[in-house]
């Protein structure tokens, strides 16, 4: 996982509440076999209508999302957290984010911003009547800056402090790789191998 | 204080103790088994962060879930299967990881494999993608399934961050004899159907469950392994039986088992791995193996299971509401009547195969119900090796001429009709006596009934056509 400290790039409004799992990525796209390709899921029954947001520059090539209450709700699907990395995505900023939705991102280096509702209204605001800003996060400042407005953002301490480490759960126990090789050297050297033998 | 076996076994692997802060433990795992299900997207996430496999040469995979397990030299039909195999191939071949494919003379199911080759031992940790890894539990290993993202941790790291598991003791023994010799009939299916029936698919919720007692101890490798298989469906994390003198003969010689000084340096450690005297679990539960009769379910989960002698349960006598509705719903989709002997229940397909009873045991303890007799007139027999050295060695011993004799179609190795994820399915509506774990709805394919039962009821079930035990036959 990437360290994640500061991210700038074009905010995209999408004003919509309620954003669940399915909508943002639809099941028929979970029969894959890999982690990636999901970016062509991503909202694909919003992205089918030509008025939606994704479908115009310049917010097609957008990073940071700016989405109503209640972002991720639904089917626990990891999946809806592949799409919107995949696509390009690095932070989404909700004023309430379902509590899977925000682990699942925690995990995979998406950056959850808790935002006031009042404030998300402002960045909206900007953003339609400016499209293409540029909103510039910053973890460690807790700070959403897009022109002369800047906001503050919550998220908890745990998940920050992993996400400013580029910690992802494999990251962190691989923190403690040289306590893992010492404990290899320890172990009997009876114990199996899956190396072929007898030739095969 | 005195420790339990699981908890032997897992103080052993704590690279790093997780402390206060509500940090799990960060545990070492020694035998990692893929298949194709669930390790796509692992690879995936290791080819992304641009991760090697750290141990290469504690991985094995295995293709199961998806083979045909028959004419298996010609190419997989369906799409979706094809692609899982292919990317488990490829996966292998990229990260260097020992890969049995379908057709090779050691494929078979992953729980079914391991042993074979000897590399489920004593007092190791083994993971697999999948939840039958309970399996390896046999040889008091403590074996368990995780999900994809901790197939990748695995593949990544060979650790797991966990916190411990609760443990409980399920002892059957017998009073009347001193061997602990079941009941005639019985076998360690009717065991663990008779454990799962009274602490429920729940009661082993966030436990490892170790099996003792001197009915435990008095059954092979094999039986063992059919326990442990389904402690899952009892919800518990692991099941556990401590190695002993059977545990000992089974694995000498095997291809990854200790030689020489090894063995014996070995032997001496596994020996030390019981539980102790003044150890206490955090649950106990007893049961008595003089009282153990065949057992078959009748539901739609493995908890609903009776004795082969008694009859369909009647929800009108339940007082509890949602349990009535729960039985009633099981009846309706079973298409059963309350008050039908089980014994009447007839069934159209007989499934012997699986990782809970695909082993040469298995196959010998149903040929030898099937020798001189004949699978039933429009009945359909299925017998599917849990590997290919099972089948070898079912064919040296000329128990495949005994199947196809009988009328029962010889299959190569596979999960076969355990799930509906391959070929071997069931026909909507139809109903099959299977020696597989899982009774769930559509879990043979979509509409298809399940009754769980041992390789002995499966097979004279296949000779009456309806639920029967072998002294059910002239
Ligand atoms: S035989 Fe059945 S339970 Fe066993 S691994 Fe295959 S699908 Fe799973």
């Amino acid at each position: 996982m990437q360290p994640f400290t500061r991210h700038t790039g074009v905010g995209v409004p999408l004003r919509r509440s309620n954003v669940d799992t399915d909508t943002i990525i639809p099941a028929v796209y979970l029969k894959r076999v890999s982690r990636t390709g999901f970016a062509d899921g991503l909202f694909s029954a919003w992205r089918a209508e030509q008025d939606f947001v994704l479908n115009s520059e310049p917010f097609r090539s957008g990073s940071v999302l700016v989405a109503g209450p209640d972002f991720g709700t639904g089917s626990s699907r990891e999946h809806a957290v592949w799409a919107l990395s995949d696509y390009g995505f690095r932070v989404v900023i909700s004023s309430r984010f379902a509590d899977i939705f925000r682990g699942n991102a925690g995990k995979q280096g998406l950056l959850a911003a808790q935002c006031e509702q009042p404030d998300v209204e402002l960045l909206w605001k900007l953003l339609d009547s400016e499209p293409g800003t540029q909103v510039t996060v910053d973890l460690t400042e807790k700070t959403v800056q897009a022109k002369d407005l800047t906001v503050s953002f919550s998220i908890d301490d745990y998940t920050r402090w992993r996400l400013l480490e580029g910690l992802d759960d494999i990251g962190l126990s691989m923190r403690y790789s040289e306590a893992i090789a010492d404990f290899e050297i320890a172990r009997p050297s009876w114990m199996p191998t899956t190396t072929p033998v007898r030739g095969g | 204080m005195g420790r339990t076996l699981a908890e032997k076994v897992w103080d052993t692997h704590v690279v790093r103790a997780g402390g206060a802060g509500g940090e799990p433990d960060l545990l070492y795992i020694d035998l990692h088994l893929v298949h194709e299900v669930t390790s796509p997207q692992a690879f995936d996430g290791l080819r992304l962060a641009g991760r090697p496999v750290r141990r290469p040469d504690l991985t094995i995979a295995t293709e199961d879930h998806n083979v045909p397990t028959q004419d298996i030299e010609l190419p997989i039909a369906d799409e979706v299967s094809a692609t899982q195999v292919d990317t488990l191939r490829r996966n292998c071949a990229e990260f260097g990881v020992r890969l049995h494919p379908m057709g090779d003379a050691e494929q078979g199911i992953v729980h079914v494999m391991g042993p074979q080759l000897g590399l489920t031992q004593p007092g190791l940790t083994v993971v697999c993608g999948d939840s039958h890894t309970s399996t390896h539990g046999a040889f008091g290993a403590l074996a368990f399934g995780i999900g994809t993202s901790e197939v990748e941790h695995v593949l990544a790291t060979q650790t797991l961050p966990l916190r411990p598991f609760k443990t409980m003791a399920i002892t059957v023994d017998s009073a009347e004899t001193a061997d602990g010799a079941l009941p005639r009939g019985v076998t360690s299916k009717d065991i663990i159907l008779a454990v799962i029936a009274k602490i429920g698919t729940g009661g082993g919720q966030g436990y490892v469950l170790e099996y003792r007692g001197s009915a435990i101890e008095s059954l092979s490798m094999e039986a063992r392994m059919t326990i442990c298989n389904m402690s899952i469906e009892a919800g518990a994390r692991a099941g556990m039986i401590a190695p002993d003198e059977t545990t000992f003969d089974y694995l000498e010689g095997r291809p990854h088992a200790p030689q020489g000084a090894d063995w014996d340096d070995a032997v001496e450690y596994w020996r030390s791995l019981r539980t102790d005297g003044d150890a206490t679990f955090d649950a106990e539960v007893h049961i008595d193996a003089d009282s153990l009769v065949p057992f078959v379910t009748w539901g739609t989960n493995p908890g609903q299971g009776l004795p082969l002698s008694e009859r369909v349960p009647d929800p009108g006598g339940i007082t509890d509401d949602g349990e009535r509705i729960t039985v009633e719903k099981a009846l309706s989709y079973m298409d059963l009547m309350p008050g039908t002997p089980l014994r009447e229940i007839a069934v159209d397909t007989v499934f012997l195969g699986s990782c809970t009873n695909g082993r040469i045991e298995d196959l010998r303890a149903a040929a030898g119900v099937l020798r001189g007799r004949s699978v039933r007139d429009g009945l359909r027999m299925l017998v599917v090796p849990g590997s290919m050295q099972v089948r070898a060695q079912a064919e040296a011993e000329g128990l495949h001429e005994v199947f196809t004799a009988a009328g029962a179609q010889w299959r190569s190795a596979g999960c076969s009709m355990c799930l509906g994820m391959n070929p071997d399915q069931l026909a909507p509506g139809e109903r099959a006596a299977s020696t597989s774990n899982r009774n769930f709805e559509g879990r043979q394919g979509k509409g298809g009934r399940t009754h769980l039962v041992s390789p002995l009821v499966a097979a004279a079930t296949a000779v009456r056509g309806s639920l029967s035990a072998p002294d059910d036959l002239d």
